[in-house]
């Protein structure tokens, strides 16, 4: 460090030999216009951020004509042409809300059951003992990087032999079935941080296994799985390749019913701009709900 | 990384030696607490492996054995190729950016007020879907700069340093004084001189082309000493040509022409027209031709083709990292969160200022984090399909290519599931050191 210091005061331009007011204004003023500069800096790469998501929503506000004639900054000048007219018309369209539908019907039960089926888990590699069960717990990990390609093509094949190929189970069956091993790793390793007293209490008090898990470890767990839900659930809503890959006409949900849209882009942004935004609202909300969960989910998630 | 804590779990007390069932060890209970999860993990994810390193070896068809004949066309197949150049393109930019951003995002923040605010707003677009992001840049991307909010401020700002005005297809009418000048432009056929009001008409300029500052145009007035004219669209609409040569009442002034006067090849002067067309020269124009030169008639700037084949993919790198700049923001600001305020502080106190301390304390602090942030990035960017295949157009998408897009249209549009296997045992494979790593990590804690 020393080495270093002599470097460091050379270069600083102001040493401690100068006048004091002199360098507390110099370094005042460095700190205004640097600390200006970081304010001009964050602000530009503030509506660099914002734009994007504005230029969408204010295109499905626009009626289509306008949309094809001119760009959505116009509505600045014209702010009379905002209509919800996009909205109106695409959620007369059946094809569209049955999609909405199908989204939350693939949504919800892929996010219980992820949380229910790998709080079990989490819960038996946590607290009960078996044969290899650190082995066991070390297998799940490491499927936790491995890719959803790799399960496409044997799952289709599978999901078309057993019949459901193109149902709503199948796509939450892949889903959950990709899910288990985050929860699962999650889980077990908030579980594990339980005090042990608390369990053995509620043993002398003579709950069975089932009691203690819904009424002690449950509860307990309450951050980790309420990370884990939203974690989960956003995954599933915003997922578009397995749906794409194992729903049909009938049981695709909102993303998948977007995408076949996109091959026409440019002559259906009424469609288009609405619909991403519908497919968006829910998202946006459980976010700004739930931000520190989310938080820490992703920060979980690190590893996937 | 450190799922318990992150999730909110106080810190593990010295662990205890080993954290013996307290539910009694009938191993019949622990077998049905584990039994969903397992045969789930186990028939659709672990056997998919098994499956699909199989299939690799057996040809399109699945009844003949194939060698390795499916791997050798991951480098020999055009598409598979493309495929494979933009994944490295991918994961050698888009981590790396992406990290970069969030790194000086997370410390930049801290010196404002509305850091959390700031935040929240990088952060938003990893709550939204793949899907979303791709329709909102292909909003964002479209070609036109009249609709494509990135081709609006690149033909604004490019506007405003190159010479804007241009009149594209502009070519002289009958009865023109001018004729097309060697290496573009025009010419006139004979000298100007000084006092005689040159008149230069041309047609063919699409009324919405002309500059928005056009006016009606004017007559020159005859000067002694300088050479003036006008050069205007001699063409009135909807009464054919009105009169040719001539100033007609409806008819606009080139406004922003430039006009060089030249000498035996020489350029002795040049001046550019006002608003109603009219232009003066000095006297030394004298005896010169006049040329309007070709750069007054080349098409007007349209922007950056952004998902042409050749910028699709940066164009799409963009977009992924406006939406994963702030997964490595947030991770590094917990990062930094951690890092003890008086080291900072000591450094400042020796004279080191904010970019020494940056570089020489936060940086090497931070290493482990950015390393984290980047190999989650570089795993995730691996797995890249949906803006791909959202925002590339049909035209470009060959170009766009990528593994993940590659492996669906072989395994589901082109019917080959032996190539569409191989691609997928190769996306495992380049993952099986980043899985090797949380397992060893994860084996020391869980011995403990």
């Amino acid at each position: 460090m020393s080495a270093d210091a002599g470097r460091l005061t050379k270069a600083a331009p102001e040493p401690l030999t100068a006048v004091e007011g002199e360098r507390s204004l110099g370094a005042r003023l460095v700190s205004f216009v640097s600390g200006g500069m970081v304010r001009v800096f964050l602000i530009v790469v503030g509506l660099f951020w914002l734009v994007p998501t504005l230029g969408l929503l204010l295109s499905s506000l626009r009626p289509p004509d306008e949309m094809s004639a001119s760009g959505w900054w116009e509505v600045f000048g014209k702010p009379s042409q905002l209509t919800f007219d996009s909205y109106d018309k695409l959620l007369g369209n059946s094809d569209i809300t049955d999609s909405i539908l199908n989204t939350v019907l693939i949504t919800v039960p892929a996010t219980v059951l992820v949380v229910v089926i790998g709080a079990l888990a989490g819960y038996a590699f946590a607290w009960m003992e078996f044969p290899g069960r650190d082995w066991w717990f070390l297998g799940v990990v490491g499927l936790l990087v491995v890719p959803v390609q790799v399960a496409l093509i044997p799952i289709a094949e599978l999901f078309g032999n057993i019949g459901i190929f193109g149902s709503l189970i199948g796509v939450v069956l892949f889903h959950v079935g990709f899910g288990l091993p985050f929860a699962v790793f999650l889980l077990r390793n908030f579980f594990a941080e339980i005090p042990r007293e608390l369990l053995e209490a509620a043993r002398l008090d003579g709950a069975g296994e089932l009691r203690l898990f819904f009424r002690v470890v449950m509860p307990l767990g309450g951050p980790a799985i309420a990370a884990l839900g939203i974690f989960q659930f956003l995954w599933v809503w915003n997922d578009m390749l397995v749906a794409l890959i194992f729903t049909d006409a009938d049981s695709q949900p909102i993303t998948v019913a977007l995408q076949t849209q996109v091959r026409q882009f440019g002559s259906n942004v009424d469609v288009l701009a609405p619909g991403a935004f519908i497919s968006m609202v829910i998202p946006l909300v459980v976010f700004f709900a739930f931000q520190r969960q989310f938080v820490s989910g992703v920060m979980a998630g690190a590893v996937k | 990384m450190a799922s318990a804590q992150a999730a909110g779990a106080p810190p593990a007390p010295a662990a205890p030696k080993s954290r013996k069932s307290v539910t009694g060890t009938r191993r019949t209970v622990a077998v049905l607490f584990l039994l969903p999860a397992m045969v789930l993990l186990g028939a659709l994810v672990v056997y998919p492996i098994g499956y699909s390193v199989i299939r690799s070896f057996y040809d399109q068809s699945g009844d003949g054995f194939a060698g390795f004949d499916n791997y050798q066309a991951l480098f020999t197949d055009d598409g598979i190729r493309t495929a494979l150049k933009n994944n490295v393109i991918w994961v050698v930019f888009a981590p790396t950016v992406a990290t970069a951003l969030g790194l000086i995002f997370a410390v930049l923040t801290e010196r404002v007020s509305w850091g959390t605010a700031f935040k929240l707003v990088v952060f938003m677009p990893m709550a939204i879907s793949m899907l979303a992001a791709g329709i909102i840049f292909r909003l964002v991307y479209d070609q036109d700069p009249d609709k494509g909010v990135a081709n609006a401020v690149w033909v604004g700002v490019h506007d405003t340093f190159a010479q804007s005005s241009a009149f594209p297809k502009a070519h002289p009418g009958r009865e023109s004084p001018l004729r097309a000048a060697p290496g573009g432009g025009f010419l006139t056929e004979d000298p100007v001189s000084a006092g005689t009001p040159v008149s230069l008409p041309l047609v063919g300029v699409a009324p919405d082309k002309m500059p928005d500052s056009a006016a009606k145009a004017a007559r020159a007035k005859a000067e002694p000493d300088e050479v003036t004219g006008t050069t205007w669209q001699d063409f009135t609409r909807g009464k054919g040509v009105g009169t040719l040569g001539g100033i007609d009442p409806a008819e606009l002034g080139y406004a922003g022409m430039r006009i060089e006067a030249v000498k035996d090849g020489e350029v002795v002067a040049s001046t550019t027209a006002a608003d109603d067309g009219t232009f003066t020269l000095p006297a030394a124009a004298d005896g010169a031709r006049l040329r309007l030169p070709a750069d007054n008639f080349k098409e007007p700037y349209n922007g950056v083709d952004w998902l042409g084949p050749s910028l699709v993919t940066p164009a799409i790198i963009g977009s992924y990292i406006w939406m994963w700049a702030g997964f490595a923001m947030v991770l590094i600001a917990a990062g930094l969160a951690g890092i003890p305020r008086d080291l900072l502080e000591a450094a400042r106190v020796d004279g080191a200022n904010e970019w020494q301390v940056f570089r020489r304390i936060t940086v090497p602090l931070l290493a482990p984090v950015l390393a984290v942030v980047t190999v989650t990035l570089m795993i995730n960017v691996l797995k890249v399909f949906d803006l791909v295949f959202i925002i590339a157009p049909g035209s470009s998408q060959d170009d766009a290519n990528v593994l993940a897009l590659e492996l669906y249209r072989k395994g589901f549009s082109e019917d080959q599931p032996g190539v569409a296997s191989a691609i997928s045992v190769f996306l495992l494979l380049l993952v099986i050191p980043v899985m090797w790593f949380n397992v060893r990590r994860l084996r020391r804690e869980v011995r403990r």
